[in-house]
């Protein structure tokens, strides 16, 4: 792929390789969208964007056309909206393989699928060598919020049941080894994936569903500070609940990381009043995204903001907010 | 013939006014006695007023220490007789005292058949609970969790009467109004100790886990259930248990015996169970110090194990109920009492070096106490310095003095944070603090600096090694303007002015500011943290800075050594780092001490000391220097040709890095650049390395922890004095 040029070439290029697997109908510059969900009295239109870098492009478990389509499906979904549409805009370094993005782009096309969202426009540019690393992707989604559903951080209250989707740090520990530069063995997949349908049956399943998070950059450990900062309750965790791969300890320890910390990309973390919980659970088991859901902790009245984990020897310590670059503290 | 007294120090709270009386009233003297904000304030008339002059500073009661005795011509009038006046002013009776071992004269009470026979509560204004019972001040019984029990007539008696030894002794109690001691659990405590059981008691300022300390199964118990695989565990035996067991010099007896009665790491003598402290060549010992302790282990009369009532990791319990719920499931009984602990506080621990005595946890005896600052601080802010992160204690500075707060823990543990912030608080009131600035470490990470930082004051930063240079400069009274220093700081791992970690450094400085003189070669920390508490990665990345892989890879088969080569490469996880402490582990791995894990802080250098400590003379290995680098790389290389006993390889390593850093501190004296050499960092509290650098830094002086922790206990200190020195 060669930089600039606006030719026709091109337009037929970035037509075959792009347009023609997001709507074969043809796209306009601007995506004309029928708003009748909105036309629901007390219907709200939710919107997101997010910017996908991961090196490498591809990886065990999916690229970084999968990361773009989940990200911003579940950005939309866990904050209670069901995804619609997304827009897609593309910097591609000179020089990528074309088949690279024909294969990132059929795997946004499936995900998109899977999630019943039509990716309805978007953009490409072409930068010098260097510039990008072969390729980012912009995504951005709107959705609809259907009336009366209220998720938000702000509404947990202390007792209410922590629940994940499944194993955590998959997808951060699968992205170090497939790296490369490392001789980790490991047959770690990413766990990416799209959460609409799950927080579907969520919802459908638990009405008093208080707030959704999804565990992206920080892990799980920054999704339940954000959480327990917002409603002012504590947050405590059971070491000994939290579920992980062994690979993914091992992964951890020798490297000297914390899994709480490790991204996730099809991974959120749930709560609900402590009345929902089983049915939370059973929900979220129904779909394959949540085969591994269970519940790691609750809501506490205090301290305020504060996140703990109980230790396999009982202690509890405090789980903080990643700040910028972890540097080693004992002294 | 009249004068106005002042007299300074700790002199509150100690039954200082009365001793004044009984002097005065000895030497038919008129006058009147008062606490101030200041101190002791006398005016006094008569023939013997040179006399009590004399005399008032010398003779003062056991917990007092006199400062300073300020004697002024006095012209006001003067009723017959000697009186103890109200208290004068706002501020006064501030001062709080630390908790004192039983006096023996309450011993002799308890041990004879008065009423305070075998009383576990007895104590008087020489000794007993202060710190570990306020509630708030002024300092008084209503505002103690004595509060709680109404004084008898006998008691009130004694309370009142200034010629009795328990003339306002707050804590005053007898078995007829005080508090009471009960057992529960099968039988009694002591039987329990003696058939090899492990009892909870609760001490002054928190609960320990008892066993008998001759018993090697109940020793092996303690450490399963608390699953404490190898940290040392405190001692506390009679005189006689303690001069049987351990070798005790004149020195150590000295600080045993302090009212303070820390623990004091003294070397093993008649055999005890090596799982007491598994390869250390010492035994932390403390003598009983509470009535209850001696009334217990004249009961059992064995030493005992008294190790801190905790979850691992935790800090001390101090509540009855907490105790039950916490340590129900460690223990076979609990000795408890119904006097409340209102603050928590570890027993302190020190040692004896051929310098002096050495604070390494300061803690219960030793806090509140004040230090004076140095000369150049009177006009001095308010700091409020907040230290570091693992062994946190805070600071605040006012009226030319420095209170360092005691012993914390660590900040990421839920209780201790809770601890720390409330001390914040606490020592705010205690202290009447009102802060103007407040300092904090450089390293962003730290939630002592959080908390700093959130507070809406004034930031001073203060880096890590600075502020431990400036600590031991403070408390040997370096004055403000006094020149620069040397300062070999051999610690663990501090954030240094160029974003990476220091923790090997030779720095010249004053209070505020310094450089970087010279350092050890920066070596990677695989995996961060981890590097701390895994000494074979130490190993492995020194060895292969040396050219040793080989060496590195025959001696950690079995280590993931090729990923954790691969993530240095990478750069994933390993920050570059000159520390001290990370190098004791690298050598201590070398030698097959401690590779795998260090199962406490500290385990890999201790076990390193200990084993130098067999050899005798050696010669160093040889330290490479290159302009202001001193690469340990050339050592490695010679300790991996030769074949010597590891007690050799351990003392030469000593020797070599001792070597080493004085030949640079010393430069600095010796070209009139430093004014004096200082020792900090938590490597210092290693003996045998002290003694060594004292021997090569020869005649050149040298500034040396004792009162104040070389590790991050003492941090606090020196940021304030560092803060302090730039607003000045
Ligand atoms: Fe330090
Ligand atoms: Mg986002
Ligand atoms: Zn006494
Ligand atoms: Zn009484």
């Amino acid at each position: 792929l060669a930089h600039g040029g606006g030719g026709k070439a091109m337009r037929d290029l970035i037509e075959s390789v792009f347009t023609d697997v997001f709507e074969p109908d043809g796209m306009e510059d601007q995506a004309r969208l029928t708003a009748e969900a909105l036309a629901v009295p007390g219907a709200r239109l939710a919107m997101t964007t997010d910017s996908f870098v991961v090196t490498p492009v591809e990886f065990p478990g999916g690229d970084i056309g999968k990361l773009a389509v989940c990200g911003t499906v579940n950005d939309l979904a866990v904050g209670g909206a069901t995804p619609l549409y997304l827009s897609a805009a593309f910097i591609i370094e000179e020089g990528t393989e074309i088949a690279l993005l024909r294969r990132i782009v059929a795997t946004m096309r499936d995900e998109a699928d899977k999630a019943g969202v039509r990716i309805v426009t978007g953009d490409t540019k072409v930068v010098g060598r260097g510039s990008a690393d072969q390729v980012f992707i912009t995504t951005t989604g709107v959705g609809v919020i259907a009336p009366g559903v209220e998720l938000k951080a702000g509404n947990v209250r202390p007792g209410d049941v922590a629940i994940v989707n499944g194993v955590l740090g998959d997808h951060g520990a699968c992205i170090l080894a497939a790296r490369g530069d490392m001789a980790l063995s490991s047959d770690l997949v990413s766990d990416c994936a799209g959460l609409g349908h799950l927080m579907a049956a969520v919802q459908a399943a638990c009405p008093n569903v208080r707030a959704a998070r999804d565990c992206t950059r920080g892990g799980l450990a920054s999704a339940l500070n954000e959480i327990a900062e917002a409603a002012g309750v504590a947050v405590e965790i059971e070491e000994d609940a939290l579920p992980l791969r062994a690979e993914v300890k091992g992964t951890c320890e020798i490297l000297g990381l914390d899994p709480l910390y490790l991204a996730n990309e099809g991974r959120l973390v749930l709560f609900v009043p402590e009345d929902e919980a089983e049915a939370a659970l059973a929900a979220m088991r129904s779909v394959p995204e949540g085969e591994g859901a269970t519940v790691i902790g609750r809501a506490k009245p205090a301290p305020a903001g504060q996140v703990t984990m109980r230790t396999l020897f009982g202690g509890a310590r405090i789980v903080d907010m990643l700040v910028g670059e972890q540097l080693p503290r004992i002294c | 013939m009249k004068r106005r007294v002042r007299i300074r120090g700790q002199v509150q709270g100690v039954g200082f006014r009365p001793f004044v009386w009984t002097l005065a009233r000895e030497l038919g003297l008129r006058g009147r006695v008062l606490n101030d904000a200041e101190g002791v304030l006398v005016f006094v008339g008569g023939e013997g007023v040179e006399d009590f002059v004399a005399r008032v500073g010398g003779e003062a009661p056991p917990l007092a220490r006199v400062d300073a005795v300020e004697v002024s011509d006095w012209d006001g009038d003067l009723q017959e007789g000697f009186e103890i006046a109200a208290s004068g002013g706002p501020g006064a009776e501030t001062r709080v005292v630390p908790d004192a071992a039983t006096c023996p004269a309450c011993l002799d009470e308890i041990r004879g058949d008065g009423r305070r026979a075998g009383y576990a509560f007895t104590n008087c204004t020489h000794c007993g609970p202060r710190f570990t019972i306020i509630r708030g001040l002024p300092y008084d019984r209503a505002r103690t969790s004595m509060a709680d029990f109404g004084m008898c007539n006998a008691c009130r008696a004694e309370y009142e009467d200034p010629g009795d030894r328990r003339f306002h002794a707050q804590p005053i109690a007898c078995p007829d109004c005080g508090p009471t001691v009960w057992f529960e659990g099968e039988g009694d405590a002591a039987g329990v100790i003696l058939s090899g059981g492990i009892v909870a008691v609760k001490g002054l300022g928190g609960f320990h886990l008892v066993c008998d300390a001759t018993n090697a199964g109940a020793v092996e118990l303690l450490r399963e259930r608390k699953r404490r695989p190898a940290k040392p565990l405190a001692l506390m035996g009679t005189e006689e248990m303690v001069a049987r067991f351990a070798q005790v010099s004149g020195a150590e007896w000295s600080l045993l015996r302090e009212a303070a009665a820390p623990i004091v790491l003294l070397t093993k003598g008649e055999a005890l169970p090596e799982g007491l402290a598994p390869g250390q060549s010492r035994l932390g010992w403390m003598l009983p110090y509470t009535p209850l302790h001696h009334l217990l282990i004249d009961a059992v009369g064995r030493p005992l194990v008294m190790t801190s009532g905790n979850l691992s990791g935790e800090p001390q319990v101090i509540g009855n109920a907490e105790a039950r719920e916490t340590l129900g499931g460690f223990v076979d009984g609990f000795l408890m009492h119904d006097r409340e602990i209102v603050r928590r506080l570890d027993d302190s621990v020190e040692r004896v070096t051929p310098q002096g005595p050495m604070v390494l946890r300061r803690a219960r005896g030793r806090v509140p106490g004040t230090l004076p600052l140095p000369d150049g601080f009177a006009d001095a802010p308010q700091v409020l310095a907040m230290g570091g992160q693992m062994k946190a204690a805070i600071c605040l500075t006012k009226n030319g003095q420095a209170l360092l707060g005691h012993h914390l823990g660590e900040l990421d543990e839920a209780l201790t944070w809770e601890a720390y912030q409330g001390a914040l608080e606490d020592y705010r009131d205690l202290f009447d603090h009102t802060p103007e600035i407040v300092a904090v470490d450089l390293h962003e990470g730290y939630r002592a600096t959080q908390a700093g930082e959130a507070m809406s004051l004034p930031v001073e930063r203060v880096q890590h090694h600075h502020a431990h240079l400036a600590s031991v400069m403070g408390e040997n009274g370096w004055p403000r303007a006094g020149g620069p220093v040397a300062g070999i700081v051999l610690d663990g791992l501090g954030l240094g002015r160029d974003g990476t970690i220091w923790g090997g450094e030779v720095l010249l400085g004053d209070y505020r500011d310094f450089e970087r003189v010279a350092h050890l070669a920066p070596a990677p920390l695989p995996g961060g943290d981890h590097a701390s508490r895994e000494p074979w990665r130490n190993l492995l990345v020194r060895l292969d800075q040396a050219g040793l892989g080989a060496r590195a890879e025959a001696l950690l088969a079995g280590y993931p050594v090729d990923v954790v080569r691969q993530a240095v490469a990478a750069g994933v996880n390993a920050p570059l780092s000159s520390s001290a402490g990370r190098l004791f582990d690298a050598m201590s791995a070398a030698l097959g001490l401690c590779v795998e894990r260090q199962s406490y802080e500290g385990e890999a250098a201790m076990r390193l000391e200990a084993m130098a400590e067999r050899a005798g003379m050696v010669a160093p290995y040889p330290f490479g220097q290159d302009g202001a680098v001193i690469d340990p790389a050339p050592m490695f290389a010679v300790w991996a040709e030769g074949d010597e006993a590891p007690e050799v390889a351990a003392a030469r390593f000593h020797e070599g890095l001792v070597a080493a850093f004085a030949a640079s501190a010393r430069a600095l004296v010796e070209t009139g650049r430093a004014e004096a050499v200082a020792l900090s960092g938590g490597v210092m509290q290693n003996a045998l390395l002290q003694a060594a650098l004292m021997r090569h830094l020869g005649d050149v002086p040298v500034l040396l922890h004792h009162g104040v922790p070389a590790n991050d206990g003492g941090l606090a200190l020196g940021q304030a004095l560092v803060a302090a020195a730039r607003q000045i």
